[in-house]
């Protein structure tokens, strides 16, 4: 099952026009860079074909794991989704 | 001017809905203000509660609160090889304790809490507090401003308003883990069939994490009713000691050929994720100011040291001592740190929290422990 199935059975109030994560997409470090796609337990930070950071908000966990990587560097800036919007755990 | 509330607790999760029993029972007035749509909705466990320090808040809760099984076997994998105990046997790892799964559990807390008088409002987000001259008067959401005279913050492991407030650091990476885990439906038979349990009755289940998935960190298996939670558990700052993601660490686990057999047939039905503290007295923020206190996981109560992983057990007995000092407080209309620090000092003195500084380190450990 990939992540992408496995974040299809969650259920989400999707905030489509706001992230609650700002991401520096630019950021140097490639290293870095890797390690903030592999610590997102829900995969959502990838490499286009061309090597530039992608990020989809949608299918955040709101954890948090990625601030404590890399707040102040990729992670420009960290917050939880508006009232009412974002995953809904229905087992938790 | 007087305040809107006496209380008002940020965060609906146990250790804010005990509080807010706690202080309603006591004829305090209390609002619990929750971003979720509803209790329990951003809150997920491995999980495993031991309920010590629930039995005292509520003494009915075996015959009510809505858990799943009651742990009485502990399987731990390690090197490559797997024991198991009777929990009975296990001493303080084995007290009575059930799987549980945090959105109905959550909301029954909270259905508790309401029923003795608190008030909720719930898919609010707070963003920040109010603070005038250095003491804390109440919270802003949005374009909204609600005041009270006490302030309890019980925002969750990320407690972002303890750090607004330089109450609280920032989690540094090598002080938290990531849990990440699946939920996989499973008939009730199948369960007792295969884990070898009776109804009503289930398993919680260890892995060594070194050995057996290639990377630090910890997989975990427990038994719910009708589903099995399946997950890991891994320091956020050892992401460099492998290539793979912490994804895929679950999927390992799940792929574990003692584990995969088990789960034959089952059907997912949640993944979630969440970080949790290592815990101790390092990591603790302040614990109050002028008028606001911190409790449960914003307050780093958690003891995480390898095998023994437990967090509400100690939110719940945080969140008794914290009500304890509000009710104090509220009676001598004084909620100044002075006042405040009485929590602080219950802290320092509560055998929960503080006997909670366990040094067994790893299952290994921990096997050779128990075989004495």
């Amino acid at each position: 099952m990939t992540i992408q199935d496995k974040l299809g059975v969650d259920k989400f109030n999707t905030d489509e026009l706001h992230s609650h994560i700002q991401v520096d997409k630019t950021y140097g470090d490639k290293e870095e860079i890797q390690r903030v796609i592999r610590v997102c337990p829900a995969g959502l930070y990838s490499l286009d074909d061309d090597g530039n950071l992608l990020f989809d908000h949608l299918g955040c966990l709101e954890c948090g794991t990625c601030r404590v990587l890399s707040g102040g560097k990729v992670i420009k800036e960290w917050n939880y989704p508006a009232g009412e919007k974002g995953i809904a755990f229905r087992q938790g | 001017m007087e305040a809107d509330f006496d209380v008002i607790i940020v965060g609906g999760g146990i250790a804010g809905s005990v509080c807010a029993y706690q202080l309603a029972k006591a004829g305090v007035g209390v609002l619990v203000i929750e971003r979720g749509t509803s209790c329990g909705s951003k809150n997920m466990t491995g999980g495993r509660i031991y309920t010590h320090t629930l039995a005292k808040v509520f003494p009915e809760y075996a015959g009510e609160a809505p858990l799943e099984r009651k742990i009485v076997k502990d399987i731990f994998t390690y090197a490559g090889k797997t024991v198991e105990y009777p929990s009975a046997d296990l001493g303080s790892q084995g007290e009575e304790s059930y799987s549980v799964l945090r959105k109905g559990f959550d909301q029954w807390v909270a259905d508790q809490a309401e029923n003795e008088g608190a008030m909720y409002i719930t898919g609010i987000r707070v963003d920040d507090l109010l603070v005038e001259d250095g003491k804390v008067r109440g919270v802003i959401a949005g374009d909204e401003e609600m005041t009270s005279e006490l302030v309890i913050l019980a925002d969750g492991v990320n407690s972002l308003l303890a750090q607004k407030l330089g109450m609280k650091e920032e989690i540094r990476p090598g002080e938290a883990e990531v849990g990440a885990k699946e939920v996989i439906k499973l008939d009730a038979a199948v369960i007792e069939e295969r884990f070898g349990v009776a109804p009503g009755e289930g398993v919680s289940w260890m892995f060594e994490g070194v050995s057996t998935l290639g990377h630090k960190g910890n997989g975990f298996l427990y038994t719910n009713k009708d589903s099995v939670s399946l997950g890991i558990l891994t320091t956020v700052g050892d992401i460099d000691c492998s290539e793979e993601t912490v994804a895929g660490l679950v999927d390992k686990l799940h792929e574990h050929p003692e584990v995969k057999p088990l789960l034959e047939g089952g059907k997912l039905v949640e993944y979630s994720a969440h970080l949790l503290g290592k815990g101790g007295e390092v990591t603790r923020p302040k614990l109050y100011g002028d008028g606001v206190m911190v409790i449960g996981d914003a307050a780093s109560m958690v003891v995480n040291r390898g095998y023994v992983v437990r967090g509400m057990d100690l939110a719940v007995e945080s969140a008794v001592l914290a009500a304890e000092t509000a009710m104090a407080a509220n009676e001598a209309g004084d909620y100044s740190a002075g006042t405040l620090a009485s929590y602080g000092e219950a802290v320092k003195n509560s055998a929960v929290l503080s006997g909670a500084q366990e040094n067994i380190k790893n299952l290994e450990e921990v096997a050779e422990v128990f075989s004495e």
